[in-house]
Protein backbone atom coordinates (compact mmCIF):
# COMPACT_ATOMS: atom_id res chain seq x y z
CA UNK A 1 0.00 0.00 0.00
CA UNK A 2 1.38 3.37 -0.98
CA UNK A 3 0.75 6.08 1.56
CA UNK A 4 1.18 9.63 0.39
CA UNK A 5 0.91 12.45 2.89
CA UNK A 6 0.81 16.11 2.05
CA UNK A 7 2.92 18.24 4.28
CA UNK A 8 -0.05 19.86 6.00
CA UNK A 9 -1.54 16.45 6.80
CA UNK A 10 1.69 15.03 8.13
CA UNK A 11 0.48 14.69 11.76
CA UNK A 12 -2.75 13.02 10.73
CA UNK A 13 -0.89 10.60 8.47
CA UNK A 14 1.57 9.78 11.24
CA UNK A 15 -1.30 9.01 13.58
CA UNK A 16 -3.01 6.85 10.93
CA UNK A 17 0.22 4.92 10.32
CA UNK A 18 0.66 4.24 14.03
CA UNK A 19 -2.95 3.06 14.28
CA UNK A 20 -2.45 0.72 11.34
CA UNK A 21 0.59 -0.73 13.04
CA UNK A 22 -1.41 -1.27 16.23
CA UNK A 23 -4.16 -2.95 14.28
CA UNK A 24 -1.67 -5.30 12.70
CA UNK A 25 -0.09 -6.30 15.97
CA UNK A 26 -1.28 -9.04 18.28
CA UNK A 27 -2.31 -8.63 21.88
CA UNK A 28 -0.23 -10.34 24.48
CA UNK A 29 -1.13 -11.62 27.92
CA UNK A 30 -0.27 -8.79 30.27
CA UNK A 31 1.40 -9.73 33.53
CA UNK A 32 1.35 -6.45 35.37
CA UNK A 33 2.36 -5.69 38.90
CA UNK A 34 -0.08 -3.50 40.83
CA UNK A 35 2.48 -0.74 41.39
CA UNK A 36 1.73 2.69 39.97
CA UNK A 37 4.61 4.63 41.53
CA UNK A 38 7.16 1.97 42.53
CA UNK A 39 8.97 -0.19 39.97
CA UNK A 40 10.05 -3.79 40.17
CA UNK A 41 12.97 -5.09 38.09
CA UNK A 42 10.91 -6.57 35.26
CA UNK A 43 11.24 -4.84 31.91
CA UNK A 44 9.05 -4.85 28.83
CA UNK A 45 9.60 -7.85 26.58
CA UNK A 46 11.76 -6.97 23.56
CA UNK A 47 9.83 -5.77 20.53
CA UNK A 48 6.58 -5.35 22.49
CA UNK A 49 4.74 -2.10 23.00
CA UNK A 50 2.60 -1.48 26.02
CA UNK A 51 0.12 1.36 25.91
CA UNK A 52 -1.14 2.54 29.26
CA UNK A 53 -3.56 5.18 30.45
CA UNK A 54 -3.64 6.33 34.06
CA UNK A 55 -5.79 8.75 36.03
CA UNK A 56 -5.23 10.38 39.39
CA UNK A 57 -8.09 12.11 41.15
CA UNK A 58 -6.74 14.24 43.97
CA UNK A 59 -8.16 16.40 46.72
CA UNK A 60 -6.65 19.68 47.91
CA UNK A 61 -7.36 21.27 51.31
CA UNK A 62 -6.97 24.83 50.06
CA UNK A 63 -7.95 24.38 46.45
CA UNK A 64 -10.14 22.61 43.96
CA UNK A 65 -9.85 18.86 43.41
CA UNK A 66 -8.02 17.85 40.26
CA UNK A 67 -7.93 15.06 37.72
CA UNK A 68 -4.45 14.38 36.37
CA UNK A 69 -3.91 11.81 33.64
CA UNK A 70 -1.17 10.46 31.52
CA UNK A 71 -0.54 8.10 28.64
CA UNK A 72 2.51 5.84 28.63
CA UNK A 73 4.00 4.24 25.54
CA UNK A 74 6.40 1.59 26.84
CA UNK A 75 8.62 -0.24 24.40
CA UNK A 76 10.99 -3.15 25.02
CA UNK A 77 14.03 -2.12 22.98
CA UNK A 78 16.11 -5.02 24.38
CA UNK A 79 15.60 -7.57 27.11
CA UNK A 80 17.83 -5.30 29.23
CA UNK A 81 16.47 -1.92 28.09
CA UNK A 82 12.97 -0.47 28.18
CA UNK A 83 12.19 2.99 26.89
CA UNK A 84 9.00 4.89 27.63
CA UNK A 85 7.29 8.13 26.67
CA UNK A 86 4.76 9.85 28.91
CA UNK A 87 2.28 12.54 27.91
CA UNK A 88 0.79 14.33 30.91
CA UNK A 89 -2.32 16.43 31.34
CA UNK A 90 -4.48 17.78 34.08
CA UNK A 91 -7.92 19.26 34.76
CA UNK A 92 -8.51 21.23 37.92
CA UNK A 93 -12.21 21.50 38.75
CA UNK A 94 -13.60 25.01 38.21
CA UNK A 95 -10.40 25.98 36.39
CA UNK A 96 -9.11 24.50 33.14
CA UNK A 97 -7.67 21.51 31.31
CA UNK A 98 -4.01 21.79 30.38
CA UNK A 99 -1.36 19.70 28.71
CA UNK A 100 1.44 19.67 31.26
CA UNK A 101 4.38 18.15 29.41
CA UNK A 102 6.20 14.96 28.55
CA UNK A 103 8.69 12.59 30.08
CA UNK A 104 11.12 10.21 28.45
CA UNK A 105 12.14 7.34 30.67
CA UNK A 106 14.72 4.59 30.18
CA UNK A 107 15.35 1.58 32.36
CA UNK A 108 18.47 -0.56 32.10
CA UNK A 109 18.88 -3.95 33.69
CA UNK A 110 22.37 -4.06 35.18
CA UNK A 111 22.84 -7.80 35.79
CA UNK A 112 22.18 -10.69 33.43
CA UNK A 113 20.76 -13.25 35.84
CA UNK A 114 18.50 -13.15 38.86
CA UNK A 115 20.30 -12.33 42.11
CA UNK A 116 19.42 -11.81 45.74
CA UNK A 117 18.61 -8.20 44.81
CA UNK A 118 18.16 -7.17 41.20
CA UNK A 119 19.21 -3.63 40.29
CA UNK A 120 17.83 -1.63 37.39
CA UNK A 121 19.04 1.87 36.53
CA UNK A 122 16.30 4.37 35.73
CA UNK A 123 17.02 7.62 33.87
CA UNK A 124 14.29 10.09 32.97
CA UNK A 125 14.20 13.47 31.29
CA UNK A 126 11.11 15.49 31.92
CA UNK A 127 9.90 18.72 30.39
CA UNK A 128 6.81 19.69 32.30
CA UNK A 129 5.17 22.82 33.62
CA UNK A 130 4.16 23.80 37.13
CA UNK A 131 0.59 22.60 36.59
CA UNK A 132 1.70 18.96 36.32
CA UNK A 133 -0.03 16.95 39.04
CA UNK A 134 0.30 13.31 38.02
CA UNK A 135 2.46 12.79 41.15
CA UNK A 136 4.14 9.81 39.52
CA UNK A 137 6.90 10.33 42.03
CA UNK A 138 7.30 12.52 45.08
CA UNK A 139 10.64 14.22 45.64
CA UNK A 140 12.28 16.99 47.61
CA UNK A 141 9.80 19.26 49.34
CA UNK A 142 6.84 18.60 47.04
CA UNK A 143 3.85 19.46 49.22
CA UNK A 144 0.15 20.04 48.70
CA UNK A 145 0.29 23.79 49.24
CA UNK A 146 2.73 24.17 46.30
CA UNK A 147 -0.22 23.98 43.97
CA UNK A 148 -1.09 27.24 42.24
CA UNK A 149 -4.01 27.98 39.90
CA UNK A 150 -3.43 26.45 36.47
CA UNK A 151 -3.22 29.82 34.75
CA UNK A 152 -0.18 30.74 36.84
CA UNK A 153 1.37 27.33 37.29
CA UNK A 154 1.55 26.49 33.58
CA UNK A 155 3.88 29.45 33.01
CA UNK A 156 6.58 27.78 35.11
CA UNK A 157 8.59 25.41 32.93
CA UNK A 158 10.64 22.61 34.42
CA UNK A 159 13.43 20.68 32.74
CA UNK A 160 14.52 17.91 35.07
CA UNK A 161 16.66 14.84 35.05
CA UNK A 162 15.62 12.06 37.36
CA UNK A 163 17.68 9.06 38.42
CA UNK A 164 16.41 6.04 40.30
CA UNK A 165 17.93 2.81 41.41
CA UNK A 166 15.24 0.15 41.19
CA UNK A 167 16.02 -2.69 43.59
CA UNK A 168 13.67 -5.62 43.53
CA UNK A 169 13.39 -9.23 44.59
CA UNK A 170 10.71 -11.85 44.03
CA UNK A 171 10.58 -14.64 46.58
CA UNK A 172 7.85 -17.25 47.12
CA UNK A 173 5.47 -15.23 44.98
CA UNK A 174 6.15 -12.01 46.91
CA UNK A 175 7.80 -9.09 45.19
CA UNK A 176 9.61 -6.46 47.22
CA UNK A 177 10.77 -3.26 45.53
CA UNK A 178 12.79 -0.35 46.90
CA UNK A 179 13.40 2.71 44.70
CA UNK A 180 15.58 5.53 46.03
CA UNK A 181 15.50 8.50 43.64
CA UNK A 182 17.14 11.83 43.01
CA UNK A 183 16.06 14.67 40.73
CA UNK A 184 18.09 17.58 39.39
CA UNK A 185 16.55 20.58 37.73
CA UNK A 186 18.54 21.56 34.66
CA UNK A 187 18.09 25.21 35.61
CA UNK A 188 21.20 26.61 37.32
CA UNK A 189 21.51 26.85 41.12
CA UNK A 190 18.80 24.30 41.84
CA UNK A 191 19.58 21.64 44.49
CA UNK A 192 19.37 17.88 44.03
CA UNK A 193 16.09 16.57 45.42
CA UNK A 194 15.54 13.16 46.96
CA UNK A 195 12.67 10.77 47.39
CA UNK A 196 11.75 7.13 47.75
CA UNK A 197 9.16 4.54 46.80
CA UNK A 198 8.84 1.07 48.26
CA UNK A 199 6.35 -1.64 47.42
CA UNK A 200 5.35 -5.21 48.17
CA UNK A 201 2.97 -7.35 46.14
CA UNK A 202 1.81 -10.92 45.62
CA UNK A 203 -0.62 -12.72 43.29
CA UNK A 204 -3.74 -13.89 45.12
CA UNK A 205 -2.94 -17.44 43.99
CA UNK A 206 0.40 -18.97 42.98
CA UNK A 207 -1.08 -21.93 41.12
CA UNK A 208 -2.75 -21.32 37.78
CA UNK A 209 -5.85 -23.06 36.52
CA UNK A 210 -5.83 -25.04 33.30
CA UNK A 211 -8.60 -23.00 31.70
CA UNK A 212 -8.52 -19.43 30.60
CA UNK A 213 -10.63 -17.36 32.97
CA UNK A 214 -11.22 -13.73 33.86
CA UNK A 215 -11.93 -13.99 37.55
CA UNK A 216 -9.40 -16.65 38.59
CA UNK A 217 -7.46 -15.63 41.67
CA UNK A 218 -4.11 -15.92 39.87
CA UNK A 219 -5.15 -13.03 37.61
CA UNK A 220 -5.17 -10.64 40.58
CA UNK A 221 -2.06 -9.20 42.16
CA UNK A 222 -2.45 -7.23 45.38
CA UNK A 223 0.12 -4.99 46.93
CA UNK A 224 0.91 -1.83 48.79
CA UNK A 225 3.15 1.14 48.02
CA UNK A 226 4.72 3.78 50.25
CA UNK A 227 6.29 6.83 48.65
CA UNK A 228 7.42 10.30 49.61
CA UNK A 229 10.02 13.04 49.54
CA UNK A 230 13.25 13.27 51.49
CA UNK A 231 14.19 16.93 51.03
CA UNK A 232 17.12 18.18 49.02
CA UNK A 233 20.82 18.86 49.30
CA UNK A 234 20.12 22.10 51.18
CA UNK A 235 17.70 20.58 53.69
CA UNK A 236 17.73 16.81 53.68
CA UNK A 237 15.11 15.07 55.82
CA UNK A 238 11.40 14.75 56.41
CA UNK A 239 10.66 18.42 57.22
CA UNK A 240 8.02 19.79 54.81
CA UNK A 241 7.75 16.64 52.76
CA UNK A 242 4.72 14.63 51.71
CA UNK A 243 4.22 10.86 52.03
CA UNK A 244 1.59 8.42 50.84
CA UNK A 245 0.50 4.90 51.63
CA UNK A 246 -1.34 3.24 48.77
CA UNK A 247 -2.88 -0.23 48.62
CA UNK A 248 -2.96 -1.42 45.00
CA UNK A 249 -4.63 -4.12 42.97
CA UNK A 250 -3.91 -5.31 39.41
CA UNK A 251 -6.28 -7.44 37.38
CA UNK A 252 -4.67 -9.16 34.40
CA UNK A 253 -7.25 -10.21 31.84
CA UNK A 254 -6.79 -13.02 29.31
CA UNK A 255 -7.83 -10.58 26.56
CA UNK A 256 -4.41 -8.91 26.95
CA UNK A 257 -5.41 -5.94 29.03
CA UNK A 258 -4.74 -5.12 32.65
CA UNK A 259 -6.57 -2.87 35.05
CA UNK A 260 -4.95 -1.28 38.08
CA UNK A 261 -6.50 0.61 40.94
CA UNK A 262 -4.84 2.28 43.90
CA UNK A 263 -6.22 4.69 46.49
CA UNK A 264 -3.31 6.65 48.02
CA UNK A 265 -3.71 8.17 51.47
CA UNK A 266 -1.66 11.18 52.56
CA UNK A 267 0.26 10.45 55.75
CA UNK A 268 0.81 14.01 56.98
CA UNK A 269 -0.64 17.50 56.66
CA UNK A 270 1.70 18.34 53.76
CA UNK A 271 0.23 15.52 51.64
CA UNK A 272 -2.96 15.45 49.62
CA UNK A 273 -5.58 13.65 51.69
CA UNK A 274 -6.50 11.26 48.89
CA UNK A 275 -5.02 10.35 45.51
CA UNK A 276 -7.39 7.96 43.77
CA UNK A 277 -5.57 6.29 40.90
CA UNK A 278 -6.56 3.81 38.25
CA UNK A 279 -5.05 2.65 34.99
CA UNK A 280 -5.63 0.50 31.94
CA UNK A 281 -2.94 -1.13 29.83
CA UNK A 282 -2.67 -3.14 26.63
CA UNK A 283 0.41 -4.95 25.41
CA UNK A 284 1.08 -5.46 21.71
CA UNK A 285 3.57 -8.05 20.59
CA UNK A 286 5.74 -7.71 17.53
CA UNK A 287 5.30 -3.94 17.26
CA UNK A 288 9.03 -3.31 16.72
CA UNK A 289 9.16 -5.98 14.03
CA UNK A 290 6.34 -4.29 12.14
CA UNK A 291 8.02 -0.90 12.36
CA UNK A 292 11.27 -2.35 10.99
CA UNK A 293 9.39 -4.06 8.13
CA UNK A 294 7.75 -0.75 7.28
CA UNK A 295 11.19 0.85 7.25
CA UNK A 296 12.57 -1.86 4.97
CA UNK A 297 9.71 -1.33 2.50
CA UNK A 298 10.24 2.40 2.48
CA UNK A 299 13.90 2.09 1.50
CA UNK B 1 -11.52 27.87 23.85
CA UNK B 2 -9.65 24.59 23.74
CA UNK B 3 -5.97 25.07 23.08
CA UNK B 4 -3.89 23.11 20.56
CA UNK B 5 -1.97 21.12 23.18
CA UNK B 6 -5.19 19.92 24.77
CA UNK B 7 -6.40 18.64 21.41
CA UNK B 8 -3.22 16.59 20.97
CA UNK B 9 -3.43 15.25 24.50
CA UNK B 10 -7.01 14.17 23.98
CA UNK B 11 -6.01 12.49 20.71
CA UNK B 12 -3.20 10.65 22.46
CA UNK B 13 -5.36 9.73 25.42
CA UNK B 14 -8.47 8.54 23.62
CA UNK B 15 -7.92 7.94 19.90
CA UNK B 16 -4.96 5.60 20.39
CA UNK B 17 -6.67 3.45 23.05
CA UNK B 18 -9.79 3.39 20.88
CA UNK B 19 -7.70 2.14 17.96
CA UNK B 20 -6.24 -0.51 20.20
CA UNK B 21 -9.69 -1.62 21.28
CA UNK B 22 -10.69 -1.97 17.62
CA UNK B 23 -7.80 -4.32 17.18
CA UNK B 24 -9.17 -6.72 19.80
CA UNK B 25 -12.02 -7.39 17.42
CA UNK B 26 -9.60 -8.07 14.57
CA UNK B 27 -6.37 -9.87 15.33
CA UNK B 28 -3.64 -11.27 13.18
CA UNK B 29 -2.20 -14.64 12.42
CA UNK B 30 1.14 -15.93 13.61
CA UNK B 31 3.96 -16.31 11.12
CA UNK B 32 5.12 -19.72 10.00
CA UNK B 33 8.82 -20.28 10.62
CA UNK B 34 10.81 -23.20 9.36
CA UNK B 35 11.80 -25.13 12.52
CA UNK B 36 15.06 -26.27 10.99
CA UNK B 37 16.12 -22.70 10.21
CA UNK B 38 15.10 -21.56 13.68
CA UNK B 39 17.22 -24.31 15.22
CA UNK B 40 20.32 -23.24 13.30
CA UNK B 41 20.06 -19.61 14.34
CA UNK B 42 20.41 -20.24 18.08
CA UNK B 43 22.61 -22.18 20.39
CA UNK B 44 21.50 -23.85 23.56
CA UNK B 45 24.62 -23.13 25.59
CA UNK B 46 22.65 -21.35 28.30
CA UNK B 47 21.12 -24.61 29.48
CA UNK B 48 24.58 -25.96 30.26
CA UNK B 49 25.28 -22.89 32.41
CA UNK B 50 22.71 -23.92 35.00
CA UNK B 51 24.51 -24.55 38.31
CA UNK B 52 24.66 -28.17 39.45
CA UNK B 53 22.32 -27.46 42.38
CA UNK B 54 19.70 -25.98 40.06
CA UNK B 55 20.11 -28.77 37.49
CA UNK B 56 19.32 -31.50 40.00
CA UNK B 57 16.13 -29.92 41.33
CA UNK B 58 13.07 -32.08 40.87
CA UNK B 59 9.85 -30.76 39.43
CA UNK B 60 7.41 -30.60 42.37
CA UNK B 61 4.48 -30.34 39.94
CA UNK B 62 5.38 -33.55 38.13
CA UNK B 63 2.68 -36.20 38.21
CA UNK B 64 -0.11 -33.81 39.14
CA UNK B 65 -3.00 -34.43 36.74
CA UNK B 66 -3.55 -30.89 35.49
CA UNK B 67 0.06 -29.71 35.39
CA UNK B 68 0.66 -30.22 31.67
CA UNK B 69 -2.62 -28.50 30.78
CA UNK B 70 -1.73 -25.57 33.02
CA UNK B 71 1.71 -25.45 31.44
CA UNK B 72 0.21 -25.50 27.96
CA UNK B 73 -2.03 -22.54 28.79
CA UNK B 74 0.85 -20.58 30.34
CA UNK B 75 3.11 -21.42 27.41
CA UNK B 76 0.53 -19.99 25.01
CA UNK B 77 0.25 -16.83 27.12
CA UNK B 78 3.90 -16.12 27.78
CA UNK B 79 6.20 -18.15 25.54
CA UNK B 80 4.49 -18.81 22.22
CA UNK B 81 4.98 -15.28 20.91
CA UNK B 82 8.74 -15.95 20.56
CA UNK B 83 9.09 -19.74 20.58
CA UNK B 84 6.10 -20.37 18.31
CA UNK B 85 2.68 -21.73 19.16
CA UNK B 86 3.96 -25.31 18.79
CA UNK B 87 7.36 -24.46 20.36
CA UNK B 88 8.91 -24.94 16.93
CA UNK B 89 11.02 -21.79 17.27
CA UNK B 90 10.81 -18.47 15.52
CA UNK B 91 12.81 -15.46 14.47
CA UNK B 92 13.36 -14.40 18.05
CA UNK B 93 13.80 -17.67 19.92
CA UNK B 94 14.86 -21.27 19.37
CA UNK B 95 12.81 -24.43 19.08
CA UNK B 96 12.02 -26.10 22.37
CA UNK B 97 11.52 -29.43 20.61
CA UNK B 98 15.25 -29.72 20.00
CA UNK B 99 17.21 -32.50 21.66
CA UNK B 100 19.22 -29.98 23.66
CA UNK B 101 16.03 -28.92 25.43
CA UNK B 102 14.32 -32.28 25.61
CA UNK B 103 17.36 -33.97 27.11
CA UNK B 104 17.96 -31.22 29.67
CA UNK B 105 16.87 -31.84 33.25
CA UNK B 106 13.69 -30.11 34.45
CA UNK B 107 15.84 -28.21 36.94
CA UNK B 108 18.05 -26.79 34.17
CA UNK B 109 15.01 -25.65 32.16
CA UNK B 110 13.50 -24.11 35.27
CA UNK B 111 16.76 -22.23 35.86
CA UNK B 112 16.82 -20.84 32.31
CA UNK B 113 13.17 -19.84 32.58
CA UNK B 114 13.78 -18.08 35.89
CA UNK B 115 16.95 -16.25 34.83
CA UNK B 116 16.22 -15.67 31.17
CA UNK B 117 18.96 -15.18 28.59
CA UNK B 118 18.92 -11.42 28.76
CA UNK B 119 21.78 -10.71 26.35
CA UNK B 120 20.05 -12.89 23.70
CA UNK B 121 16.64 -11.31 24.21
CA UNK B 122 14.91 -13.74 26.56
CA UNK B 123 13.43 -11.92 29.56
CA UNK B 124 13.61 -13.27 33.11
CA UNK B 125 10.41 -15.02 34.13
CA UNK B 126 10.80 -15.00 37.89
CA UNK B 127 7.68 -12.83 37.94
CA UNK B 128 5.67 -16.00 37.34
CA UNK B 129 5.18 -17.88 40.61
CA UNK B 130 7.28 -21.06 40.95
CA UNK B 131 4.39 -23.53 40.49
CA UNK B 132 3.57 -21.85 37.17
CA UNK B 133 7.17 -21.98 35.95
CA UNK B 134 7.34 -25.68 36.85
CA UNK B 135 4.09 -26.26 34.96
CA UNK B 136 5.65 -24.70 31.85
CA UNK B 137 8.67 -26.99 32.27
CA UNK B 138 6.31 -29.98 32.51
CA UNK B 139 4.61 -28.96 29.29
CA UNK B 140 7.90 -28.39 27.45
CA UNK B 141 9.02 -31.89 28.44
CA UNK B 142 5.98 -33.33 26.69
CA UNK B 143 7.11 -31.87 23.36
CA UNK B 144 9.64 -34.60 22.63
CA UNK B 145 8.11 -35.25 19.23
CA UNK B 146 9.77 -33.99 16.06
CA UNK B 147 7.72 -31.67 13.85
CA UNK B 148 5.38 -33.70 11.67
CA UNK B 149 6.41 -34.27 8.03
CA UNK B 150 3.21 -32.52 6.94
CA UNK B 151 4.23 -29.31 8.74
CA UNK B 152 7.77 -29.52 7.41
CA UNK B 153 6.36 -29.80 3.90
CA UNK B 154 4.14 -26.78 4.42
CA UNK B 155 6.96 -24.58 5.64
CA UNK B 156 9.25 -25.42 2.73
CA UNK B 157 6.67 -24.60 0.10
Amino acid sequence: MQLSCHKQHYRLCSLATVLLLFLGARLSWAQESPYIVAYDHYLEEPGNLEVEYFSTLGTQRDGDPFHAYWVELEYGAKAWWTTELYLDGQSTFSQSTVFTGFRWENRFRLLQHEHFVNPVLYIEYEQINGADKIIKEVEGHDIESDNEPNALARRTLKHELELKLLLSKTFNGWNFAVNPLTTKSLSPNEPWEFGYAVGASRPLALNASANSCNLCRENFVAGVELYGGLGDTESFGLHQTSHYLAPALAWNLPSGSAVRISPGFGLNSDSHRLLMRWGLSYEFIGFGERISRLWEKRW
Amino acid sequence: MVNKNTVWLLLAAFVLPAGLCLFTIGGASAQGIDPATAHDRFDYAEIAKAPAKARTRNNPQEGKPETVLVGKKLFAQHCAECHGSAAEGGKKAPSLRADEVQQATPGALFWVLTNGVVRRGMPVWSRLPEPQRWAIVSYIKTLNVSPSPQRADNTTQ
